[in-house]
């Protein structure tokens, strides 16, 4: 009986053995994001990532959960504690510079998970930290360029965040688009101190109108409220992070696209090869992790597709620099860590 | 750069626009505080008037089940009606039940953030534009210099809120339900002698401010805005609680607060739109300092309702 019931014990040990084999086929992530999955911003953008390398890779090889609006940074904590301690994700990913301290602590904590977090240039150290951004300026350069052919005023607005990360890029990026085009071109850049004040950024958008602009543009969540004044006034706007031509009916003209999928397939096969961090990723025009879309009811003339086709080839070439200081900021500091080195 | 650059007409009419529902959810709040009920739900409520009174305008315009005035209409009562059910359970919560108002008024916050949340999720999806109140052009006034651009070209719940400041303060400083309300905020064992029902004029006024609080949201989604997104007021129900104190649990000085506070919130727009060398911060804080400051004084000036926050038990 003794030896009936061991055998049935190994069999039943070896069947759950298969069967966790069998899941460990399945890569798995979680991720954790500011706002909605369909804020027409930044939370979509990921959202609409993971999808693609859902419809990519298969459901039965690729799995995602998600906890989206989740704007209080403790509660925050809770669920990405929760992830990495379940054992259950490859990957666990904090969509929001403001988690940037908690995947510090938990990546210490939690040393055989991989995390991954952005907008940032930062992997705290740490083999199991992948960090993100995205070199929104180069979007914001050509939303510049177009935006100045295009306005008939002479002003142009955009509403920002907070000014630092991506949003502060893509407004450096689209002032110095403007100027390469005419720097008489009033360029009134208002940053409203939250990445979810949408009627402080509806007003800030008609402040801008009152003060004579007919081309706007901006970054975040908040957006909704601008793109629903520029739809009423008939002025015209220019996106970042996603597609908003659902939103922006007639008056949008482009859009910058962050397609996150590029870098994650990337850090999906080096988790696969056993790389679980440290490495330092931004999605460009160059590696196709920024796309740049006209708004599908905008009527592109040939001489905005070319002069459009133009801007991008030479950023990919290098014959542009949206933020050339930022260029001579980088190439100090990456001085400064070789004379480290050495 | 001049300070005509700085104090254009433009920017007083974005103070009125911005004021709008802060006063609307003020002078509610203001009505519950007076008669001795603190309502911290007020973002909850603000939230759900918003959603709904943005959904019923949605599913009436995208339906072409009326006209689009009527739908603005149509809106406008399904907010009043949600924001009342909300009052009436924030009344039941801290009147009936005598749960501590601050606990409950959270709970009704949360409550009111999750669920319109989850419906707009459900039923509407991605954020979506409807056509909401228009701007008024009131003839020869409109067009007048200056004048007419801050205050003849608004919208129309943008006039109903200023007209209810003067109805409020008559209605608390003239009526005999004013002088109920008072007295139950005051001293609500001497109005119980009276036979004034203390539950009563609680529920009344909760309510009172449930409905105010909804038409604020609804300012908002179709009126100011015109679209919903997840927490929209962003914290505006928490600003007119505190505008309430600022005010002195006067309907006019609690106006001229939400003013104040608007004004420099346009003001510090306009400073950043002509691009003076103010750091954004410094800009965005500046509303929140002048309206603390404000407080600070203004906390002392007036007595806050003697039985505010407290639940009426006959007898004790």
């Amino acid at each position: 009986m003794r030896k009936i019931l061991t055998i049935g014990l190994l069999v039943l040990f070896a069947l759950v053995g298969v069967t966790s084999l069998a899941q460990d086929d399945v890569f798995r992530i979680a991720a954790l994001m500011p706002s909605a999955t369909n804020d027409l911003a930044f939370s979509q953008s990921m959202y609409d990532a993971l999808v693609a390398i859902q419809e990519e890779l298969g459901e039965d090889a690729f799995e995602f959960t998600i906890q989206d609006s989740t704007y209080i940074v403790d509660d925050a904590a809770v669920a990405l504690r929760d992830w990495a301690a379940s054992g259950e994700f490859q990957l666990v990913i904090a969509h929001g510079s403001q988690y940037g301290p908690i995947v510090e602590e938990l990546a210490a904590e939690f040393t055989d998970v991989s995390f991954a977090w952005g907008t940032r240039q930062d992997t705290f150290g740490m083999d199991n930290v992948y960090s993100y951004a995205a070199a929104s300026d180069e979007g914001g350069y050509f939303n510049g360029v177009l935006a100045a052919h295009l306005t008939e005023t002479g002003v142009v607005g955009l509403v920002g965040p907070i000014e630092v990360g991506d949003g502060k890029l893509y407004a450096d990026g689209f002032a110095n688009g403007v100027a390469s085009v005419d720097e008489e071109i009033d360029v009134n850049i208002v940053f409203i101190g939250s990445f979810s004040d949408v009627p402080l950024a509806t007003e800030a958008a008609e402040t801008h109108i009152a003060n004579g602009a007919d081309v706007l543009t901006g970054t975040a969540q908040m957006v909704v409220g601008p793109i629903a004044v520029a739809v009423a006034n008939d002025v015209l706007w220019f996106g970042s992070d996603a597609s908003q031509d659902e939103l922006s009916e007639d008056i949008g003209v482009a859009f910058q696209i962050y397609k996150w999928d590029v870098l994650l397939l990337d850090m999906i096969a080096n988790i696969k090869d056993g790389v679980l961090g440290g490495e330092y990723y931004k999605l460009t025009l160059e590696n196709e992790g920024l796309v740049m879309e006209f708004d599908k009811d905008f009527e592109v003339s040939d001489e905005l597709m070319a002069l459009a086709d133009d801007v991008i080839a030479s950023i990919v070439s290098g014959e542009i620099v949206p933020i050339p200081e930022m260029m001579a900021d980088d190439k100090a500091e990456e001085k400064t860590e070789e004379e480290g080195e050495d | 750069m001049g300070l005509d650059d700085i104090l254009t007409a433009s920017v007083f009419a974005s103070a009125i626009r911005l004021a709008t529902p802060y006063i609307f959810a003020a002078l509610g709040e203001t009505f519950a505080q007076r008669s001795g009920v603190l309502n911290l739900g007020v973002d909850g409520m603000m939230l759900m008037g918003a959603f709904t009174g943005f959904y019923a305008v949605y599913v009436a315009q995208t339906n072409a089940a009326m006209s689009e005035p009527m739908s603005l209409l149509f809106g406008v009562a399904v907010a009043l009606i949600v924001g009342g059910l909300m009052g009436l359970a924030m009344a039941f919560v801290s009147v009936t039940l005598k749960a501590k108002q601050g606990i409950s008024g959270i709970g009704v916050y949360l409550f009111g953030l999750g669920l319109s949340e989850l419906l707009f999720q459900q039923w509407v999806g991605t954020p979506k534009s409807v056509s909401g109140f228009p701007r008024i052009n009131f003839p020869v006034l409109t067009d007048l210099p200056i004048v007419g651009e801050i205050f003849f070209h608004h919208n129309l719940l943008v006039y109903v809120a200023f007209a209810l400041v003067p109805i409020s303060a008559y209605v608390l400083n003239n009526t005999t339900f004013g002088l109920m309300i008072r007295a139950v905020g005051q001293n609500p064992e001497a109005a119980d002698a009276m036979g004034v029902s203390v539950t009563r004029v609680r529920y009344a006024t909760t309510t009172i401010g449930g409905v105010l609080a909804g038409l604020a949201g609804a300012s908002l989604s179709i009126a100011l805005i015109n679209l919903f997104q997840q927490n929209l007021t962003a914290g505006q129900g928490f600003i007119a609680v505190a505008l309430v104190y600022f005010g002195g649990w006067r309907p006019w000085t609690v106006a001229a607060g939400a003013m104040l506070f608007s004004f420099v919130n346009a003001l510090q727009l306009q400073i950043k739109v002509i691009g003076a060398d103010i750091p954004s911060e410094f800009a965005v804080m500046a509303p929140y300092v002048i309206t603390i400051i404000a407080l600070v004084f203004a906390t002392k000036r007036h007595e806050q309702p003697t039985a505010l926050t407290k639940p009426y038990e006959r007898g004790e």
